[in-house]
């Protein structure tokens, strides 16, 4: 579903990404994980093309992003973002947020994009929200319409990129059980988080990554139980 | 002694009498204002999002617009289109050289403002806006403009007042103008006080109601 392919990144003279390779089946969850400015947040934008790698080669749904720009826009459609700071959009209302994209980008009626983005609404517990703007919702139930906002363009990838940092910790569960909930749905999920309950209990493989490489892939229980890598080790006694 | 003073009674007379000279100049007023208004919103928009635009060519076409209109005198290049076009041809009303005039001039203050607003919207509403599949323009338009136009707004009103008042700069190139009437009614009659008087009131007329109306529409806003 996903494949990254010899990426290297710039940013100036720093070289954020060396020479990353990831697979990504379909249906598989994979979190990533390591310390601040290892990379991690740069990885997951150049899925999307956010972020344009300098090198490699990016294949989302069988397209290589890097040589075909045309369909990037579909490829954004399938691989839906949540980002650390919600971003949603202040001026339109929670259920606008919604459909704005669905309306516009994938040419849906309102009705339809009404109807389904009232029933993603349900599904994070915010359907008596709709009507509100992201001002007046606490900073969890803003992440939950962001995560609402991302499924109803019907994605086949949900791309985290620390969805849980900028919350306050009693917020953080509301959010992450979502995002559980969301897990067990099936879809594709590539997540950067240092949640890592989280990452034990959804993750079919867990990414170590520390100064732009992948230093290790593994399950969660041989990752977090017996991590080979030696930077691994070090995060870990850390954290846990 | 009543010569000597230039408020005397029988020179308001004289200004009466001659009202249709200066509403006609008034008239003329507004129709600049209005063109010019239009004009400088137009380019303020385009030149604006060219000094955002990712492409690096088209933000250094921004920065020679602006820095041009904005560092040499309104009076010099309302002058230059007046007396260069007709050297290349170009025949213009001199209604519409004063539109293109303070145009261009206050479309350059314009593109600053804007430029400014969109540059106070988080770059995460762009980023989140074309994760979700939107163009670059789609983005702009339904996403980013209409949160910049809170922060646009305030300083967009000052330049509209300001535009008001340059619009007085057609008296330099015979524009029929409020100002131009004025000056050239009490020029030959040499009743300056009543003319410049009352003239100046017109322009605090239009400035004042233009900036109540605009603080509504910031209310409405929400600034």
């Amino acid at each position: 579903m996903i494949k990254l392919q010899g990426i290297n990144k710039y940013f100036g003279d720093n070289h954020v990404l060396k020479d990353i390779n990831l697979h990504v089946k379909q249906g598989e969850k994979v979190v990533v994980i390591g310390p601040s400015g290892s990379g991690k947040s740069t990885m997951i934008r150049c899925i999307n093309q956010l972020e344009r790698p300098d090198s490699g080669d990016v294949i989302v749904d069988g397209i290589n992003l890097m040589k075909s720009k045309a369909q990037l826009k579909q490829i954004r459609q399938e691989a839906a973002m949540v980002f650390q700071q919600f971003n949603l959009y202040p001026h339109k209302t929670v259920l606008e947020n919604l459909t704005i994209a669905p309306i516009l980008v994938q040419g849906k009626s309102k009705e339809e994009a009404c109807q389904t983005g009232l029933e993603f609404l349900e599904r994070v517990g915010l359907k008596d929200k709709a009507d509100a703007y992201p001002a007046q919702l606490s900073g969890g139930q803003q992440q939950r319409v962001a995560i609402a906002r991302a499924l109803n363009m019907h994605p086949k990838i949900m791309l985290f990129d620390e969805p849980t940092s900028a919350l306050d910790p009693e917020m953080i569960k509301e959010v992450l059980d979502v995002m559980v909930d969301l897990a067990h749905s099936g879809i594709t999920m590539v997540c950067v988080t240092h949640e890592m309950g989280f990452a034990r209990e959804v993750a079919d493989h867990v990414i170590f990554m520390a100064d732009g490489q992948i230093l290790e892939t593994a399950t969660p229980e041989a990752f977090f139980d017996n991590p080979q890598n030696e930077r691994a080790q070090q995060f870990l006694s850390k954290i846990l | 002694m009543d010569v000597n003073n230039p408020f005397a009674l029988y020179k308001w007379q004289a200004l009466f009498d001659a009202r249709d000279i200066f509403i006609g100049g008034l008239i003329t007023t507004l129709e600049v204002t209005i063109g010019a208004l239009v004009l400088s919103i137009l380019l303020g928009i385009i030149f604006g999002i060219a000094g955002v635009f990712p492409n690096k060519i088209i933000r250094v076409i921004n920065r020679i617009y602006v820095e041009f209109f904005q560092n040499t005198p309104l009076v010099i290049q309302v002058i230059f289109i007046y007396n260069a076009l007709p050297h290349l041809h170009i025949m213009l009303p001199v209604l519409l050289i004063g539109i293109l005039g303070v145009g261009l001039y206050t479309g350059a203050y314009m593109a600053e403002v804007v430029r400014g607003g969109i540059m106070a919207v988080p770059k995460g509403q762009l980023e989140a806006a074309v994760s979700q599949g939107f163009s670059y323009w789609q983005a702009m338009w339904y996403i980013v403009l209409p949160q910049a136009k809170k922060v646009m707004l305030p300083a967009m009103a000052n330049q509209t007042i300001n535009l008001v008042k340059n619009t007085s700069v057609l008296a330099m190139i015979a524009g029929g103008d409020l100002m131009y009437q004025a000056d050239s009614w009490s020029g030959s009659n040499m009743y300056y006080g009543p003319a410049y008087f009352v003239s100046g009131c017109c322009y605090w007329i239009i400035c004042f109601a233009l900036s109540k109306y605009i603080n509504k529409l910031e209310k409405k806003a929400g600034v």
